[in-house]
């Protein structure tokens, strides 16, 4: 009974934001039907949309973890946007400064590190680099008592506009886009299609998925098997209590927050050493928000943040082929629907606590 | 860097101050009655493309103002809703709204206009009218705001009865104030100013709605208001600063140290975020929220 109270909300915001947006397409004189006919079957009609659909899942993993882990303590991370882009910068750094990399006879880099030591490099510094971003609001929280909210969305505008100075004056690589050089090799994750021949080979599914889902198991057994998640959930509960109770919650506080960050962080393994190989500006859209619907209609829980995030790549997967193969509807549907269903979900929230 | 300090820059700081005027006034009513208002970037979108739409098919920019105010007005009700009588949280809800604006006026003028986003451009004669070509109508509605809020909030029964729901509105309802209905009107207020700054980006600033062509300016307002300590004469110096370290970002791109390298703009970008921080962590002076910022009202049985 207490899972059905639990996924019943979620179910329902999503069935609410589907019906609203079936409204939507009507008003602007299309088909509804054929629209989610057509958002759907691309999402998951084929080994190859499924591995789609699964890549596009892995950073919302990573951001919906890090705002539920903020979550359980009581705290708003706003702020995975910019937690995730400076850990991409840094990561990409690493791996292009330990990475041997030369582009056009330009040395950008120290040393060539191999593989087994160059992989775990890049991505301890998306851990840690992610970790500080997040830790900063954490201890002015902490410290001075300054809203999280605030403060992250503050260090979201500066986060970004760093990396993006780094980007362009630093280590940008020549041409028009905004990008660093590439990462060596060696700071390369394997793709999924070279172990599962199944898998077709356009398709970026890579190492990234199964560390996101190991640290869904990872989260779980943190939040709920251990101590010190039992301290950062009392805290999220009630603070004075827990206070009372010998719980320090300033340290409590800093703690979620520099997880938080870290696992926000983690997109980067995605992004840098999964799929693009470099630091590319601009690459998040909205990844770090969304990771915010995502934490919502998972209930904060790791399996339902896995559930929300595979729910909200199959409309980030399906709207690219709503807006090619439908007359009015563009692929903004699929932001619209994953927007009116954070909003019910949030409105519903009164009537599930009970 | 006499090339740099210019008549010119100050006129584009207080073009670039005026729409986060209008925001940041619309979140301090909204604020100031215990509503957290992440949304101002969500509504001032909406206000940019009803304003657009509106101007273009009317061809009258200020019927166009008034539509985007209400389209303004409108989808805060939307979240007024959300957040007093179902008390969804309020930093989820606004993050919503912001979403919902980012998606639905494209889709909307994707089907009608069947562009890729944005809305048909609006001619010149038609936008909000400048005087001496230089500073824009909106520029000074925006400036006589500031008195006119300033007035309702510490001179009017309205003003103070927001203030004490925002702090206190158990002993706001016990003495009588009808917490629901006055934190109502002031998100509703809130979505209509938040929206006339908006169309004065797209009606005003430039000439058509372009996808998410507020870029951030409603945190900028949020983080102006916090910066102002939730005041309004405080909010306009908030904003000018904004626009001003925003307006210089333009000729520093240009400019050139003797040694022949430029001053990266990032620098300046980022100047009134670490400002907000440290502001807001109580280094100088302290910025109190109002006491019931974010926390939903019901009334003891």
């Amino acid at each position: 009974m207490k899972i059905l109270r639990e996924i019943i909300s979620p179910l329902a915001a999503v069935f609410l934001a589907f019906v609203v947006g079936a409204i939507i397409v009507l008003l602007i004189k299309d088909n509804p039907i054929e629209t989610y006919r057509i958002l759907l079957a691309n999402s998951f009609g084929s080994v190859k949309d499924i591995g789609w659909t699964l890549f596009y899942a892995t950073p919302l993993i990573f951001t919906g973890l890090a705002v539920a882990v903020a979550f359980r303590c009581g705290l708003f991370n706003i702020g995975a946007e910019g937690q995730l882009y400076v850990a991409a910068f840094a990561t990409a750094w690493v791996g292009i400064k330990f990475g041997g990399t030369v582009v056009d006879n330009v040395n950008w880099s120290w040393m060539s590190l191999p593989a087994i030591l160059l992989v775990p490099l890049c991505i301890i510094t998306a851990i840690v680099a992610g970790g500080i971003w997040g830790a900063i609001p954490g201890i002015l929280r902490a410290k001075f008592g300054s809203s999280e909210v605030i403060n992250t969305i503050m260090l979201n505008f500066i986060g970004i506009a760093l990396v993006s100075y780094f980007t362009q004056y630093h280590f940008k690589n020549p041409g028009p886009i905004l990008e660093t050089a590439p990462i060596g090799k060696a700071a390369f994750i394997p793709q999924l299609h070279e172990y599962f021949s199944f898998i077709p080979k356009d398709v970026p599914l890579n190492f990234a998925f199964v560390i996101a889902v190991l640290m869904c198991v990872l989260v779980y057994i943190f939040l709920w098997k251990t101590k010190w998640g039992y301290e950062l959930r009392a805290v999220g509960q009630n603070a004075s209590a827990a206070e009372y109770g010998g719980i320090s919650p300033q340290k409590q506080i800093i703690t979620a927050m520099t997880i938080s960050g870290a696992l926000a962080g983690m997109v980067a393994i995605n992004e840098v050493l999964g799929f693009r190989h470099n630091y590319y500006d601009g690459f998040s859209a909205e990844l770090g928000f969304l990771g915010i619907a995502v934490a919502l209609l998972g209930r904060n829980h790791p399996l339902g943040v896995f559930i929300a995030a595979i729910f909200f790549a199959i409309l980030m997967r399906g709207e690219i082929f709503v807006d090619a193969f439908t007359r009015y509807v563009s692929k903004d549907i699929g932001l619209i629907l994953q927007a009116i269903a954070i909003l019910f979900v949030a409105c519903l929230q009164k009537y599930s606590k009970k | 860097m006499s090339e740099i300090l210019s008549l010119a820059l100050i006129f584009s700081a207080i073009r670039l101050a005026t729409p986060l005027i209008f925001a940041a006034l619309g979140g301090m009513f909204s604020e100031r009655s215990g509503i957290i208002n992440i949304a101002l970037e969500g509504l001032m979108l909406a206000g940019a493309f009803t304003a657009a739409v509106a101007t273009f098919e009317l061809s009258n920019p200020y019927l166009g103002l008034l539509c985007g105010m209400a389209a303004g007005g409108a989808m805060a009700s939307v979240y007024a809703i959300a957040v007093i009588k179902f008390e969804a949280n309020q930093v989820v809800a606004g993050t919503a709204i912001n979403f919902l604006m980012l998606g639905l006026p494209q889709l909307i003028s994707g089907a009608v206009y069947d562009s890729s986003g944005s809305t048909p451009q609006i001619a010149k004669e038609f936008l909000l009218p400048e005087f001496f070509n230089r500073v824009s109508i909106a520029s000074v509605l925006a400036f006589l705001l500031i008195p006119i809020c300033w007035y309702i909030m510490y001179k009017t029964p309205f003003g103070l009865r927001l203030r004490a729901v925002g702090e206190n509105p158990a002993a706001a309802d016990a003495a009588g104030v009808k917490v629901i209905g006055l934190r109502y009107t002031a998100v509703i207020i809130s979505g209509i100013l938040a929206a006339a700054g908006g169309a004065y980006l797209s009606t005003g600033q430039s000439s058509l709605f372009t996808r998410g062509m507020t870029a951030g300016r409603g945190f900028i307002a949020l983080a102006a208001l916090i910066l102002a300590k939730w005041k309004p004469v405080p909010v306009l110096l908030a904003c000018l600063f904004f626009g001003f370290t925003e307006a210089l970002t333009i000729p520093l791109a240009n400019y050139r140290l003797a040694s022949g390298e430029t001053i990266p703009v990032q620098f300046v970008q980022i100047i009134p975020y670490v400002l907000t921080i440290i502001v807001l962590a109580g280094f100088i002076g302290l910025s109190r929220a109002p006491k019931a910022l974010g926390i939903p009202y019901t009334k003891e049985k």
